[in-house]
C-alpha cells in the first residue's frame, strides 16, 4: 500500500530540477524519508530517460530520432550539433555547458527533424539553424 | 470567482460570458501550441500587441492564443473573425500590415493566404482550404476559437453542459448505457469499448475506485493527444468526471509525459480553474458528487504508456507493464478498480452527452464510430493533425487532405499505428481507416500516427528501425520481447549491411511468432508488427538486400555506392569542394572521378550536385562502372 512512495517520481523530478542530476546523497536521502531500499530508489532513477545519475550540463540537448525525424534526416542535425560543441550523444562538455542526448518522438513530428533544449521545443531544423540556437544558450 | 452550485447557475454564468463578447468585434486568433510557437508564433504574438498598442486600437481588437487547429505545416497559424480571414506563416513582419489592411479597413492580404497547388487560387476563409474543408473536426475544430488557458472560453462554447446534463438528468446507469449505446471505442489504439471497461470498474464491490488519464503518447509519430491536453484541456476534464460519476470514483490521474511541458502547464491551469468554478472537488456544481484529480508528470519511458505499466508508475515504483490475468480495471493501482481512458476517448464523452448516441452513431463505420485524429507526417505535403470519421480512405487522408507526396515522388506506404502498427503499401491505399480495417492488414490504427512513406523509403531500413526503437524501449521484464527484438535487431542489421543470409526472413518470421504469442504485455505481442508487414508486403525488397547486396531504394549505406557519370559531370567542382574526406579527384574543365576506396558513402556529394546536371547517381546491387582512363577525363562542352 501507499507509504508516500507515490511521490517518489515527483521527488526524484525535484531533486534532479534542483541539483541538476540525483546525487548518492539525494537518493539516500529519499530512500531514508520514504523507508525504501536504496535499490527501489535506483531501480526508478535508471528506469527513465529523463532522469540522470549522472551530472548534466546546463543545456540538455535532445535530438529526437524517432522514424519521422529519421525521414527527414536528423541524423545531420545530429552531426552538426556533435561538430559545434564537440562531444558525442551521451556526453557532456567539460565546462558543463551541454549535455547531448538522443530521445524518442518528442511529439514534434510535424515540422521535423526536431529537438528539445532543456523543455523549449526546436523543429523544422537545418544545420543552418543549429549554430544560432546553440549561441542562445547560456 | 464564486463556485457555481447549481445547473442553472451555470447556465446563467454562461449567459452572462456570452452576452460580454460582441460576435462583431475584430478577433485575432493565433495558435499558441507547440507546433506554432517553435515555428515563432510568441514573436508574432508579441508584435501584434505591440502594434495594436502603437495604433491605439487596445479596445477595438481581441487577441486570442490559441490551441493547434492541426496545419502545422503553415505556421504560425493566424485566424482572423469574424470574417475567418486565415493567414499561414505569418511572422512578426506582417502584423503592421495585418493590422491597417485586414483590422483597419478590412482588406484581405493576397500573400498571405493559402495558395490551391493545384489551381493556383487564393482561399481566404480557414474552413475552405482543401486541408480542413475535407475533415470533420469535432474535438479539434474548436480549438482555434478558445484560449486554453481560459476556462471562460470553454463555457462559451457550451463547456461542462454534458457534465450538468449527467449530474442533474441521468443516473451513472443512463450515462453508461449511452456511451455504450455510442459504441466509443479506446482512441489509445486497443479500440477496446470504454462503456464496457467502465461497466467493469463499476461493478468491481471495493471502494475506493480510481479514473485515469492516459497522456503518455509515446508512439513515434504520434501527437493528436498533445494538441487536445494544450488546446482544450476542460474538454478532458469534462470527460473524465463523467466518467468518475458513472464509475462512482473520487480521485482520478492525469498521467502526462514530460516531453509536452505546455501540456502540463495548461493542464494543471484548467484543474485550478475547474476546482474554483465547481466543477472539480467536493459537491460539484452542487450535486454532491465529489471527485478530485492529480497530476502525474512521466520521466520518459515508452513503455509506461501501457495500462499497468502506467499504473504501477503512478504507485512510484518502475514503470513495468505486469501480467493482465486480472484486469487492471478490477485491479489497477494499489490494486484497487481501476479505469484508464485515453485522452482522445475522454474528450468524445461530452459530445456523446451532449448530442446522444444516435448522433454519435451516424458518424463512422459499422465496428468503429465517431471520428479520429491522426497525425500525418514524413513524406507528405500537409504535415499535421487531421481529424476525421471513421472509415475514410488512406488515400482520401493522404492526397485529399494530405495533398500527396511532395516532390513528384512516388507513395511507397504508410506506416500506422506506431511501433505497435504495420506498413500498409500503395495497394491497400482504398482500405477504410477503423479499427478493424487496418488489423486485417496486418497493422492497426493505433494512437494514430500516420507516417507516410515516399519511393526513397527503404522497408527494411523502416524494421529495422522500429525494432531498434523497441530494443530502447522495452523494459526488459519478459524475455520474448527483450531477446526476441535483440535478436531481430542483429538480423536486419546483418540485412542492411548486406550480410544476410539464406533463411534470415523464415528466422524473422519465426521470432515474430513467438514475441506475438509469448510476450507479457500488449507492446511486446505487438512489437513484431513492423517487422512482418514489411515482410509480407516487401518481402522482395527482403530478398534483394540479402540475395543480390542491393537496396532497391538506394537508402543502406552498406549497399549503395555513389558514381559520378562522365557523361553528364560538368566539372564544375561543387561535389569535389565539398567532400569531406577528398576522395573526389578532378578539376577545372576535367571530368570528376570518386576514388570508391576513399569514399564514406556520406552523401554530400549526391546532395551537392546541381539538380540541371544530376551527374552523381547511387548504384545498389551491380559493380561500379570502372572510372575513365585519365587521358579522356577532358571535358569537351557541347556547342551553346
Amino acid at each position: 500500500m501507499n507509504n508516500g512512495q507515490e511521490e517518489l517520481l515527483l521527488l526524484l523530478q525535484k531533486a534532479q530540477n534542483e541539483f541538476g542530476y540525483l546525487s548518492e546523497e539525494s537518493v539516500a536521502e529519499l530512500a531514508k524519508s520514504l523507508a525504501l531500499p536504496i535499490s527501489d530508489i535506483y531501480g526508478v532513477a535508471t528506469f527513465y530517460s529523463f532522469l540522470s545519475t549522472k551530472p548534466l550540463g546546463r543545456n540538455v540537448i535532445r535530438i529526437c530520432k524517432s522514424m519521422p525525424c529519421y525521414l527527414k534526416n536528423c541524423q545531420i542535425i545530429i552531426d552538426t550539433v556533435e561538430k559545434e560543441i564537440g562531444i558525442k550523444p551521451g556526453e557532456t562538455t567539460p565546462d558543463g555547458k551541454f549535455s547531448f542526448q538522443l530521445t524518442n518522438c518528442i511529439g514534434a513530428c510535424d515540422k521535423a527533424p526536431a529537438m528539445m533544449i532543456n523543455s523549449d521545443v526546436y523543429d523544422d531544423l537545418t544545420p543552418g539553424k543549429i549554430s544560432e540556437i546553440l549561441k542562445a544558450c547560456k | 470567482m464564486a463556485r457555481i452550485n447549481s445547473n442553472t447557475e451555470l447556465e446563467e454564468l454562461r449567459q452572462e460570458i456570452l452576452s460580454k463578447r460582441d460576435q462583431n468585434k475584430p478577433r485575432i486568433a493565433v495558435c499558441a501550441g507547440t507546433g506554432c510557437l517553435a515555428s515563432g508564433a510568441a514573436k508574432v504574438i508579441a508584435a501584434l500587441k505591440e502594434e495594436i498598442k502603437k495604433q491605439g486600437l487596445n479596445a477595438d481588437v481581441d487577441i486570442k492564443e490559441t490551441g493547434c487547429p492541426g496545419f502545422c505545416e503553415r505556421g504560425p497559424i493566424m485566424v482572423i473573425y469574424p470574417e475567418e480571414i486565415c493567414y499561414l506563416q505569418v511572422k512578426p513582419d506582417d502584423i503592421p500590415e495585418i493590422i491597417s489592411e485586414t483590422i483597419k479597413e478590412r482588406k484581405v492580404i493576397d500573400r498571405l493566404l493559402y495558395t490551391d497547388p493545384t489551381t493556383g487560387e487564393k482561399v481566404t476563409h480557414e474552413s475552405e482550404i482543401p486541408f480542413y474543408k475535407n475533415q470533420k473536426r469535432l474535438l479539434i475544430g474548436t480549438n482555434i476559437n478558445i484560449d486554453p488557458k481560459s476556462i471562460e472560453d470553454y463555457l462559451a462554447i457550451g463547456g461542462y453542459r454534458a457534465l450538468a446534463k449527467a449530474l442533474f438528468d441521468m443516473t451513472p446507469e443512463q450515462v453508461l448505457e449511452e456511451v455504450k449505446r455510442a459504441n466509443l471505442r479506446g482512441r489509445g489504439g486497443g479500440g477496446f469499448p470504454a462503456a464496457k471497461k467502465w461497466e467493469t470498474t463499476r461493478n468491481v464491490p471495493r471502494e475506493p475506485k480510481y479514473v485515469i488519464v492516459n497522456a503518455d503518447e509515446g508512439d513515434p509519430g504520434a501527437f493528436m493527444d498533445r494538441a487536445v491536453l494544450e488546446g482544450n484541456p476542460h474538454s478532458v476534464l469534462e470527460g473524465l468526471v463523467i466518467s468518475a460519476y458513472t464509475i462512482g470514483s473520487h480521485e482520478g490521474f492525469i498521467y502526462v509525459r514530460q516531453e509536452y511541458p505546455l501540456a502540463v502547464e495548461n493542464v494543471d491551469i484548467a484543474i485550478k480553474q475547474a476546482e474554483e468554478y465547481g466543477f472539480l472537488g467536493q459537491n460539484i456544481l452542487g450535486s454532491g458528487f465529489d471527485f478530485i484529480v492529480n497530476v502525474h508528470r512521466g520521466a520518459g519511458a515508452f513503455v509506461s504508456g501501457e495500462s499497468s505499466a502506467l499504473m504501477t508508475a503512478i504507485e512510484g515504483k518502475v514503470g513495468e507493464p505486469r501480467p493482465k490475468y486480472i484486469r487492471t480495471a478490477v485491479s489497477g493501482i494499489w490494486e484497487r478498480p481501476s479505469n484508464l481512458n485515453n485522452v482522445e476517448t475522454l474528450a468524445n464523452v461530452p459530445l456523446i452527452i451532449n448530442n446522444g448516441a444516435e448522433w454519435f452513431t451516424s458518424i463512422g463505420t459499422e465496428g468503429s464510430k465517431g471520428t479520429k485524429i491522426f497525425s500525418l507526417v514524413g513524406k507528405v505535403n500537409n504535415t499535421g493533425l487531421v481529424e476525421v470519421p471513421m472509415g475514410m480512405s488512406l488515400r482520401e487522408i493522404i492526397y485529399n487532405i494530405g495533398g500527396g507526396i511532395p516532390g513528384d515522388k512516388k507513395f511507397k506506404a504508410v506506416q500506422t499505428g506506431g511501433p505497435s502498427g504495420g506498413v500498409i503499401p500503395e495497394q491497400y491505399l482504398d482500405t477504410p481507416v477503423d479499427f478493424d480495417e487496418l488489423t486485417k492488414l496486418g497493422s492497426m490504427m493505433g494512437s494514430g500516427g500516420m507516417i507516410v512513406m515516399d519511393e526513397d523509403t527503404c522497408v527494411v531500413d523502416v524494421a529495422r528501425y522500429f525494432v531498434d526503437f523497441l530494443c530502447d524501449e522495452s523494459c526488459g521484464k519478459c524475455i520474448p520481447c527483450r531477446e526476441g527484438l535483440k535478436h531481430m535487431r542483429e538480423v536486419l542489421n546483418n540485412i542492411v549491411e548486406g550480410k544476410g543470409n539464406e533463411g534470415d526472413i523464415e528466422l524473422l518470421e519465426e521470432l515474430s511468432r513467438l514475441m506475438t504469442k509469448a510476450s507479457l504485455c500488449a507492446l511486446g505481442t505487438s512489437a513484431a508488427n513492423p517487422v512482418s508487414t514489411t515482410i509480407r508486403y516487401f518481402g522482395d525488397e527482403y530478398q534483394a538486400h540479402i540475395k543480390e547486396s542491393k537496396c532497391p531504394a538506394l537508402v543502406c549505406k552498406e549497399l549503395v555506392s555513389y558514381y559520378i557519370e562522365p557523361s553528364k559531370c560538368q566539372a564544375c567542382m561543387i561535389c569535389l569542394r565539398n567532400c569531406p574526406v577528398e576522395a573526389i579527384s578532378g578539376g577545372k574543365n576535367q571530368i570528376h572521378v570518386i576514388d570508391q576506396a576513399k569514399c564514406i558513402k556520406c552523401g554530400v556529394c549526391f546532395d551537392a550536385c546541381p539538380t540541371r546536371f544530376g551527374a552523381v547517381i547511387k548504384i545498389s546491387g551491380e559493380p561500379v562502372p570502372a572510372s575513365l582512363p585519365e587521358k579522356e577525363r577532358s571535358l569537351v562542352r557541347g556547342k551553346k
